[in-house]
């Protein structure tokens, strides 16, 4: 292979000036001129409960109240997996929250306003509040309708029950491995709800123009995709997909919750009722918490053996979601971790349950990590205490099963290669592992955890991304494809891999964010697979370029194709050292023959790419049969933790994070996620701490009250490790790393407060106030007060993980 | 120009003058997203009424670079500092009135000068390494 000159190196990021000039727009910053509504939802008091009337009149009599819009205006469902929602709901309410009408009025104060004389006559329910109250045979039901809703083919909900879904996934015989196990270590583990906190708050302006035309201005992560799930509910209307523009310009900040499509419909279904005029709905920092998608809460029970040596026998891993009154994204969450709940393992013998549970809490969704953060808290825990029961060192422990190339994975396919164990050993290192800290305080202890990790893009088997390539008369050139820029670098890797083929410095490509009108399709911008799906397609787009070049060059002046090689912006030819034709030359004009005519013309290219190895379809019992993972990307993670034994106050003094990126085409933005990453994962741990109260309202929808990071709650030191296993099928190597780097946090903290003092936590969060408390004999349940983090209030090690509702009424 | 008494300054500064760098993150004063530099001290805008600032000179991300990148916007360029951007002008602001006070402030003083600012992208690394990295040199226009 040639030496690679731009894909591995570092160029300044190329939305770098936008941002640190101002002028970067995002959506609420776009002009739309005076005739600009706003609008504001009317929103539901109570978890549960059936809508009996509107009264919209009051509203609509306030001057500059344009439309009072209700859910008899669009009795249409949407969803990305399964269609459970309505726009507006029209006959319950399933969240605290949850929009039941909405005012468009000239200013957005006349609508704040209007929208509080919207009368709403409700029928309080029983809520779902508690995940045994919900799988109960005579549960209340949140959705009535479950089993009519269209969805896709690997989702099992069962009618008549609050289960959403259910992925088993069964390999060996976890009876026999049990049997052959010599130690067995079976406990729970609690994740609470966690919030995105993306800075900016959700927004969209949606016009529906005088010719039937309507566009949205989305702070999305998935243009394309909201595209078709809004062709698909406003299908009703007359709307097709080519009638239907979505437009993203910057967004601040994803993490998953704008994936998919949540407030979204909410902007696009108002357009359609003030045809003319463009319409704004924006998200208030309250709303950003209890009306997108939350991260889901989950309570895990997991069963681990394996033999003196320390090679693991079986694994029994069960997971009920709290997954809150809508999963039409979140329940492929539950899928995700469904399949690979072993973690980077070799386990001859598994069997996984994840369950989703509908509960009348926000709807759980898609959050950077998807899922694999919350899973991995509890194994990588249980790990650490199942070696310290074998008498071996957790970090031989995990060494000893690590995953390697070629393996069985739980469900048959085959693991791709892997840098784990290299991993392990670097981060080792790196931590001094097997070394005790001491600390200068008497007051502290310092203590040290290390955790694994893995994750593959959760996607469906056609999930595809495509790539357009054009010059400019000065060689310069124009990318045009629909991955989102949401901070994590997407343009300039993009423009770094065609840079690398057609020879064209970075400085001189241009790639904007994405507009359905005119860039090439991409599926969303999630998964962490962008770099991979959407690098592919950009690259086979170069190649398409490079190909046409050469045809031009040798239709024109009879060079052969197969000599014929870039460099520095210029064609050369390998027969004929002296030829050079530099792209300025001929990319847009074409090369000119003696007879004084012109070959060529514009030069395009285009590429497209789609994990064709891929599927879903598999035995709904085993999980045996398909390959519904594109590949894994592991690593490997540790702290060191200084806790302060009087306060419970944890500092972070170091922390490693290894990670096999197959190849780091930017390795500045791979170590930008790393510490990015790292630092949301540890929030999780250590500050954020949501809470419901116990009629499901959420108490601290506020960053006064649910603390994420500042500038002075960082790790004092964060050492990224790059690993470059290659991954076969990623352009030049690379395979994704965005979501990855939170996922060990979690548990590695955990891990650490044990190795400090002693103390096992196995409910997130770990703040100073439960280590305190505990470390002075007080049980943090006993005192913590009425509120729950997860819809569940019993104690977790008594939860039996039934499913008999299921079961009764299958 | 003319303000309503209960005219926010974010909205003024955003939806009557058009200048759109200070952002709508939180509209109580937690986030630092609307941060401007009021006759050179750091306030956030979504907590001051806009009557409150008649005479005063207001200075935004935009007004900044009017001359040119400063050498701490150059030094965030460099260090990849930011990454959605949303926060960013905010952070600019906060960075800048510190370097005005103390043009060599210790890394406790720069993560104490924008621990107002919240980002939820970089983990705040690579900002703080760009605001050490211009600290140690001459302020100076390119």
């Amino acid at each position: 292979m040639t030496q690679l000159k731009v894909v591995g190196g570092s160029p300044s990021r190329i939305d770098g000036l936008d941002k640190i000039t101002g002028a970067a727009n995002y959506v609420d910053d776009l002009a739309f001129g005076p005739d600009l509504l706003h609008a504001e939802v009317v929103e539901s008091p109570h978890a549960h409960a059936l809508i009996k009337s509107i009264d919209t009149s009051a509203a609509e009599k306030v001057p500059g109240v344009v439309r009072v819009v209700t859910g008899k205006d669009f009795p249409y469902r949407f969803g990305l997996y399964m269609q459970d929602r309505l726009i507006f709901p029209t006959d319950r309410v399933r969240f605290v929250g949850e929009q039941v009408a909405a005012v468009v009025a000239r200013d957005a104060k006349i609508a704040k306003r209007a929208a509080k004389l919207v009368k709403v006559v409700y029928k309080e329910l029983k809520p779902v509040l508690d995940l045994t109250e919900a799988l109960r045979e005579d549960a209340v039901l949140v959705h009535p309708d479950l089993g009519k809703y269209p969805r896709c083919p690997w989702f099992f909900p069962q009618a008549g029950t609050n289960l959403a879904h259910f992925r088993k996934t069964r390999k060996g015989d976890v009876e026999q491995g049990f049997k052959e196990a010599d130690v067995i270590l079976e406990d729970t583990y609690t994740v609470p709800r966690y919030a995105h906190c993306a800075i900016e708050p959700h927004a969209i302006v949606g016009l529906y123009d005088l010719a039937g035309r309507l566009t949205l201005w989305s702070a999305s992560q998935s243009p394309y995709t909201q595209r078709h799930v809004f062709a698909q509910a406003l299908a009703p209307l007359g709307l097709t997909h080519k009638d239907i523009r979505v437009v993203t310009p910057y967004v601040g900040g994803g993490f998953g919750g704008k994936a998919g499509v949540s407030m979204e419909i909410i902007g696009a279904a108002l357009a359609m009722m003030v045809k003319g005029h463009p319409v704004k709905v924006r998200w208030s920092r309250a709303q950003e918490f209890y009306n997108t998608y939350q991260r889901q809460g989950v309570i895990a029970r997991i069963k681990l053996g394996a033999k003196k040596d320390g090679t693991i026998t079986a694994i029994e891993h069960s997971l009920h979601w709290d997954a809150g009154g809508y999963v039409e994204y979140g329940a492929n969450v539950v899928n995700a971790v469904g399949l690979s709940a072993t973690g980077p393992y070799r386990v001859p013998n598994v069997k996984i349950d994840s369950v989703c549970v509908y509960t009348n809490l926000p709807p759980g969704g898609p959050y950077r990590g998807f899922g694999y953060s919350e899973f991995h808290f509890g194994l990588e825990s249980h790990l650490d205490r199942l070696a310290r029961k074998l008498g071996m060192d957790p970090v031989e422990f995990r060494r000893k099963n690590a995953i390697r190339e070629g393996d069985t994975l739980a469900y048959g396919a085959k693991m791709n290669p892997s840098g784990l164990h290299e991993a392990i050993d670097r981060v080792a290192a790196e931590i001094r592992w097997g070394q005790r800290e001491s600390p200068k305080d008497p007051n502290k202890v310092i203590g040290k955890g290390f955790a694994c990790f893995w994750k593959a893009p959760a996607m469906p088997p056609n999930a595809s991304s495509s790539a357009f390539i054009k010059f400019n008369e000065d060689g310069s050139l124009n990318i045009s494809a629909s991955g989102m820029e949401i901070g994590q670098g997407y343009l300039t890797v993009m423009a770094q891999i065609a840079a690398e083929v057609l020879t064209v410095p970075v400085s001189r490509i241009r790639i904007e964010p994405p507009d359905t009108d005119r860039n090439a399709y991409e599926w969303q911008t999630v998964g962490s697979h962008v770099t991979w799906g959407c690098g592919n397609a950009v690259k086979a787009a170069a190649l398409d370029v490079r190909g046409k070049m050469f045809e031009v060059v040798e239709r024109a002046l009879g060079l052969s194709r197969d000599t014929l090689y870039l460099e520095d912006e210029k064609v050369k030819c390998r027969a004929r050292p002296d030829f050079e034709l530099p792209f300025k030359d001929f990319v847009i004009s074409g090369i000119q023959t003696p007879h004084g005519n012109f070959i060529g013309g514009p030069i395009l290219g285009s590429g497209v790419f789609m994990p064709e190895f891929t599927s879903a379809l598999s035995d709904p019992e085993t999980s045996q049969g398909g390959h519904p993972n594109v590949h894994y990307t592991v690593g490997a993670a540790a702290a060191i933790l200084e806790v302060d034994k009087q306060t419970g106050r944890m500092r972070v003094l170091k922390a490693v994070l290894a990670v096999d990126v197959g190849k780091a085409v930017h390795p500045g933005l791979v170590k930008g996620q790393v510490v990015g990453g790292l630092v949301q994962g540890l929030a999780t741990v250590l500050y954020e701490d949501i809470r419901y109260d116990l009629k499901g309202k959420l108490l601290n929808a506020n960053f006064t009250d649910y603390k994420i990071p500042t500038a002075e709650d960082l790790p004092d030191e964060i050492v990224p490790i790059i690993i470059e296993v290659a991954q076969p099928d990623g352009p030049f190597g690379a395979r994704g790393v965005g979501e990855h780097t939170m996922i060990p946090a979690a548990a590695m903290v955990a891990n650490a407060v044990e190795d400090a003092v002693g103390l096992r936590v196995k409910r997130l969060p770990i703040t100073a106030e439960k280590v305190a408390l505990e470390l002075h004999g007080i049980h943090y349940d006993d005192v913590k007060g009425s509120y729950m983090g997860l819809c569940f209030a019993g104690e977790p090690e008594s939860y039996a993980f039934r499913t008999t509702g299921a079961k009764k009424r299958k | 120009m003319e303000v309503e008494p209960s005219d926010i300054l974010l909205d003024v500064l955003r939806d009557e003058l058009g200048v759109k760098s200070p952002k709508i993150g939180c509209e109580r004063g937690d986030c630092g997203a609307c941060t401007v530099l009021l006759d050179g001290k750091s306030v956030r805008t979504c907590l001051i009424l806009a009557i409150e600032v008649d005479g005063c000179e207001i200075t935004t991300v935009e007004g900044l670079s009017r001359a040119g990148l400063t050498p701490l916007q150059q030094s965030f360029l460099k260090h990849d500092s930011f990454q959605c951007g949303f926060c960013a002008p905010g952070i600019v602001l906060s960075a800048t009135e510190l370097l005005g006070k103390n043009p060599h402030p210790s890394e406790a003083e720069v993560k104490e000068a924008i621990a107002g600012n919240l980002c939820r992208c970089t983990g705040y690394k690579p900002i703080i390494e760009a605001v050490l990295a211009v600290s140690s040199k001459p302020a100076r226009r390119l």
